[in-house]
């Protein structure tokens, strides 16, 4: 079981949230090559450490959050609003 | 120079029992050389195969298979070992179509018993929407050659009497897509199998070798990697290879390797869980799945109940199994079947699965010279083994992408250009 903290909700388990997965710095719409648009859209660093990621509050409060997870031990730190 | 391989037969059997001498080892454990035609990371069934392929149909024998583990021990030893090709798309059905083919001459080709049962294989549709999807798939299978139809729920229960096909459940079966060149195959005599035969075709099998660095010159990143740059060896915590080609095969971990190579993938990793409860009386004939149930389930010639689920939603690389996954799945089984009520689960287990976003793979050349990638295979690489083998051992031997592969290749993420192969993923993911 892999407990995540809610900014507002506090520590829920993760099957009340949904991982949306680590962040990607989005680039501008207007100005972002084709290329780099599918970049951002598929391509991952799926790294075996500590990521940055984010979450869901599907059954709680509703409100995306980031925090920080190690992949390897699912350990979690730095519960923050974006 | 190639070793004569030692044939299992009747007469072999009877010879060793009488005498009770030793069987000869399936494989050899050779040092490694300075250098090979090709290194193939990940030593499962398709990194096996790839090498089985290279030495017998195209003659480059000078070829190593390194894992960190030991042969078999990631995902190939962890599926639930079914094999089917009644897919959604022609690509994926022509491509899962012909692993079924080498499946089914597997155990002669390779002179050892991989126990392929085509047993049949059932695809139960809960909704009218997923009855609808399967009409549609039955369609698309009929086109191709594949026999594959819609069955009533009278039909399935003929094929599976367990099954609880009253209309009163919380998932009412109301059919089913009925797939009978669709079984299972012993996944370990696979891995043996395919590592026994690229043995005696002069592969080197380097277990407990783990890759560290891919070693590359002439790209656009730090270190000569990325796009434009080409392959001179790989760095293992045995020192260093060298060698032109390099083939990643290495499912779950597939991104770390091939982030060294400077190649990103679009891959995420998530774990698969799977169980198996204690052996019975064989009562189950066939092999059932339940898409909406999020679980498929055979029982192996033992009398073992084989169950698996659909991967877990956090993407981790940790395999350790969950209480919410047996709860989940003794929910759903009992569903389907409950009559096994009182049956016990032996053990469970978990694996990685390297998801793409389309549910299809990505393999073939790359935007590194001599880099080439078979990953991706998210919950459904077993069945693909054997095809994935051949034609990545024809993508290197010529270096052009295999005809079959060609729809799968890494370039349809920069084109937009995405297999639509969701729909017949084996559950709801």
């Amino acid at each position: 079981m892999i407990v995540v903290n809610c900014p507002n909700c506090g520590p829920r388990n993760s099957s009340d949230l949904r991982p949306c997965g680590e962040l990607t710095p989005r680039p501008d719409p207007s100005t972002a090559s084709l290329s780099e648009w599918r970049t951002y859209l598929y391509l991952r660093e799926n790294p075996a450490g500590w990521v940055t990621e984010t979450w869901y509050c599907r059954n709680g409060c509703r409100r995306y959050f980031t925090i920080q997870r190690n992949t390897a031990t699912n350990e979690i730190r730095d519960s923050e609003a974006p | 120079m190639a070793k004569q391989g030692y044939r299992y037969s009747a007469g072999k059997l009877v010879k060793h029992g009488l005498t009770r001498g030793d069987w000869p080892r399936m494989w050899s454990r050779p040092e490694a050389r300075s250098s090979y035609d090709v290194v193939i990371i990940g030593g499962g069934v398709h990194g096996l195969a790839t090498a089985y392929y290279l030495a017998k149909e195209h003659g480059v024998t000078n070829v190593a298979v390194v894992e960190k583990g030991y042969l078999g021990g990631g995902g190939s030893g962890r599926n639930t070992a079914i094999v089917r090709s009644n897919y959604l798309t022609p690509e994926g059905v022509a491509f899962y179509d012909r692993s079924l083919d080498l499946y089914n001459s597997m155990a002669q080709n390779l002179n050892l018993n991989v126990m392929f049962s085509r047993r049949g294989h059932l695809t139960l549709a809960h909704t009218d929407s997923a009855l609808r999807t399967m009409h549609w798939r039955a369609e698309v299978n009929k086109l191709q050659g594949i026999d594959s139809s819609v069955i009533d729920p009278q039909e399935v229960k003929k094929q599976a009497p367990s099954l609880d096909v009253s209309s009163g459940t919380r998932y009412p079966i109301l059919g089913a897509l009925h797939h009978p060149p669709g079984g299972i195959v012993r996944h370990d005599a696979v891995v043996w199998g395919y590592a026994r035969a690229a043995d005696h075709l002069g592969v080197h099998l380097l277990q407990e070798t783990e890759v560290t660095d891919i070693l590359c010159e002439g790209g656009v990143g730090p270190d000569g990697k990325g796009a434009g740059g080409r392959v001179t060896g790989v760095r293992t915590n045995r020192g260093d290879i060298s060698t032109p080609a390099v083939v990643n095969c290495t499912a779950g971990w597939a991104s770390l390797i091939s982030n060294m190579a400077g190649v990103p993938l679009p891959i995420t990793t998530h774990p698969l869980q799977a169980a198996v409860t204690e052996p019975c009386k064989v009562f189950l004939p066939t092999v059932v799945v339940s898409g909406s149930l999020h679980v498929y389930v055979s029982q192996t010639d033992r009398g073992e109940l084989v169950f698996g689920a659909s991967v877990d939603p956090v993407g981790t690389y940790r395999v350790n199994g969950t209480l919410e996954f047996t709860e989940e799945l003794a929910g759903h089984v009992l569903e389907l079947m409950p009559g096994i009520s009182k049956m016990r689960l032996l053990r469970q287990w978990s694996g990685l699965c390297d998801m793409t976003p389309d549910y299809s793979p990505v393999m073939g050349t790359t935007q590194v010279d001599g880099y080439f990638v078979d990953v991706g295979w998210g919950t459904y690489g077993f069945k693909a083994g054997p095809v994935a083998g051949e034609t990545m051992a024809e993508t290197i031997a010529t270096g052009r992408d295999a005809d079959l592969i060609a729809p799968f290749t890494i370039s349809r993420f920069t084109e937009g250009d995405l297999v639509g192969e969701k729909g017949a993923a084996a559950v709801g993911h």
